[in-house]
């Protein structure tokens, strides 16, 4: 019973993973570039989310409405006036860069909020549940994961069915011929970092309503967001979320049979993962 | 009047800077009998930090290893120093000796499992390492687990006769760890396999197909420098006689810090390290007061440096006036007869 329960909450728990790891998997796939500062921008979304809920006095999942289009417009003006100047057949200016940004992130969020630990208030949203038979699950989680499911659902639609989309496969395949063909890859990309960072914005208030959080937690929002990619294989966003899921299980079923073991069951699980299939369960692209 | 061609590997500016180099260590090694306990311990700390920026250099600068996660080696090092020397009874130096091969010993899987990743999954891919090293500490209960532990009096008395004389050898410890591994780094990069070092970091594709094992000399150099690492882990926690998971596997202490050190100064020259360590230091003991404004004034140049002058601040002087104090290169010289 224990384990089936920590099965379903690690499902649920993947949910989040997998959001994670969707602006992770987005930007690889269109510019291969990966950002370091990605789970520091999951902790200032989150940031950003309290400042709206304190100020304005709103739920934090209305606070979505302000945070979603800041964290999407900060990653434009990221990518036009920063990471694009980056990008070439080199992988460490980008690496580096980001590395820069990610402390420069943290410690801009420690100068700004201390280090003490916040939380956003949710109201009922935490603490309600249903009950499935014997389990018992949580509202927030199970809206977590329909919001993730959603979100690929979403960012997949836009990849296959927009024309934004077939921008980012375009310029994705070949960056020249795409600015031949009149697209302007700086354009593009900056649209991927924007879509990238909307979904960060999505996941640091899910982050921010379930767990407290402070400045110095995004390297390990990084980390999972990263195993979720590469278990689930790059440039497939399905395949994302399938990571989280196996991640998230990992951790509980970890939990369940040593508390100190959660973090440590999940490094393994994709450990092992990545010993057997170096290329993830279902890789599209190659790194 | 004809003209000759030579072919020379020194240069003058070589030659004159072996000779400060010289005189500069020799000032050094007499540092216990001139310099007070605070500025002996800075030093120490510098020399220790240079050795880990020259390591990682090697790694990231020529080999294309960019790694992330090399705190998990700074931390082993500290770790087996305390256990060999607390469960095992060895004398603190042997200990360290050890904890180098031990970190050698355990990159090898580490290497396998992660050499599968390429370019910056690589990178994430040693910081996930780092994590299942500092977890894993944080369950040995017998080392403190989660808070860590402190090395033993008797041990640290075992060390030398008297509080100055064990802070002088830490000290001889430290600047010794450091010319150790700048001279290795050099001599390797002057070595056959440095040569196919330099040749895939230029041309990865050109230098597999002139039949260099790619993977073999990135292995050779990731072993090498791991436990290298080890060896300044277990001397830096010599120095703080303390440890814990946090402090010995700090993502910021012993891996941004020394990316920034490498950047700033150089990436891909011997200089750079020694350049980018001095400066770091000078920002540190001047800004340090600003407490986190300083950590992103240091993110900000590193981004700077990064876009505009990627080669860093020895790039730039080399390149300028055409130095090299290293000499690693050949250079043809036209040498006139008269």
């Amino acid at each position: 019973m224990d384990f089936l329960n920590a099965v379903v909450q690690g499902t649920l728990l993947g949910g989040l993973y997998a959001l994670f790891a969707a602006g992770l998997s987005l930007i690889f796939g269109v510019m291969r570039l990966v950002n370091i500062a990605h789970g520091d921008l999951i902790v200032l979304a989150a940031y950003l989310g309290l400042t709206t809920t304190v100020v304005l006095g709103v739920h934090p999942v209305v606070a979505l409405i302000v945070v979603v289009p800041a964290m999407a417009g900060i990653g434009y003006c990221l990518q036009r006036g920063v990471l694009n100047h980056t990008l070439g057949d080199d992988i460490l200016p980008p690496l580096l860069v980001t590395f820069g940004l990610s402390v420069i992130i943290q410690n801009a969020l420690l100068e700004g909020y201390s280090a003490d630990p916040q939380k956003m208030d949710a109201g009922a949203l935490e603490t309600a549940s249903v009950a499935l038979g014997p389990l018992s699950l949580g509202v927030l989680p199970l809206l977590t994961f329909a919001i993730a499911v959603a979100v690929i659902a979403g960012l997949q639609w836009v990849f296959y069915r927009t024309p934004l989309g077939r921008a980012f496969r375009a310029t994705s395949d070949n960056q020249d011929i795409a600015q031949l063909m009149g697209l302007n890859k700086r354009h593009v990309f900056g649209m991927a970092m924007a879509l990238s960072l909307a979904v960060t914005a999505v996941a640091g208030i899910l982050l921010g309503i379930r767990t407290s959080f402070d400045p110095s937690v995004g390297g390990g929002r990084l980390i999972f967001g990263f195993e979720a990619v590469i278990i689930g294989g790059l440039g497939n966003l399905w395949g994302t979320l399938v990571g989280g899921v196996i991640l998230g299980v990992a951790q509980t079923v970890g939990a369940t049979i040593n508390p100190g073991w959660q973090l440590l069951a999940g490094h393994i699980a994709f450990l092992v993962i990545l010993a057997v299939r170096p290329n993830g369960l279902f890789p599209r692209i190659s790194g | 009047m004809k003209t000759d061609i030579r072919i020379s590997r020194t240069s003058n500016a070589a030659k004159v800077a072996a000779i400060l180099a010289a005189l500069i260590v020799v000032i050094l090694i007499a540092a216990p009998y001139w310099a007070g306990r605070a500025d002996l311990r800075l030093m120490g700390e510098i020399f220790l930090y240079l050795a880990l920026a020259s390591l990682w250099n090697l790694l990231a600068g020529y080999a294309g290893l960019v790694s992330v996660g090399q705190q998990a080696y700074v931390g082993f090092g500290g770790y087996m120093l305390f256990a060999l020397t607390i469960f095992a009874g060895l004398p603190p130096l042997v200990a360290i000796a050890l904890a180098g091969v031990l970190g050698a010993l355990i990159s090898i899987p580490v290497a396998a499992l992660i050499f599968r990743l390429r370019g910056a999954y690589f990178a994430i891919g040693t910081w996930v390492m780092a994590e299942v090293f500092r977890l894993s500490f944080a369950q040995v209960s017998a080392l403190g687990g989660g808070s860590g532990t402190s090395l033993p009096t008797d041990i640290v008395r075992s060390m030398a006769d008297g509080r100055s004389e064990r802070e002088a050898l830490a000290y001889w410890l430290a600047l010794g760890a450091a010319l150790f591994v700048v001279t290795t780094v050099y001599l390797m990069l002057r070595s056959r396999k440095g040569l196919a070092l330099t040749a895939i970091r230029d041309n990865e594709l050109a230098s597999a197909s002139l039949g260099i094992d790619i993977w073999r000399t990135k292995f050779v150099v990731y072993v090498v420098t791991s436990g290298l690492t080890a060896v300044i882990g277990a001397l830096i926690f010599l120095q703080k006689l303390r440890i814990s998971p946090d402090a010995a596997f700090s993502v910021n202490d012993w891996t941004a810090f020394v990316i920034f050190i490498v950047v700033i100064g150089g990436i891909g020259t011997i200089e750079g390290p020694i350049i980018g360590t001095l400066i770091f230091f000078l920002l540190r003991e001047t800004l340090a007061d600003l407490g986190t404004i300083y950590l992103m004034v240091l993110g900000l140049v590193a981004i700077v440096v990064m876009l505009k002058a990627p080669q860093g601040v020895w790039g730039f002087i080399s390149q300028r006036f055409n130095l090299q104090l290293f000499p690693l290169g050949y250079r043809v010289e036209r040498h006139k007869d008269s």
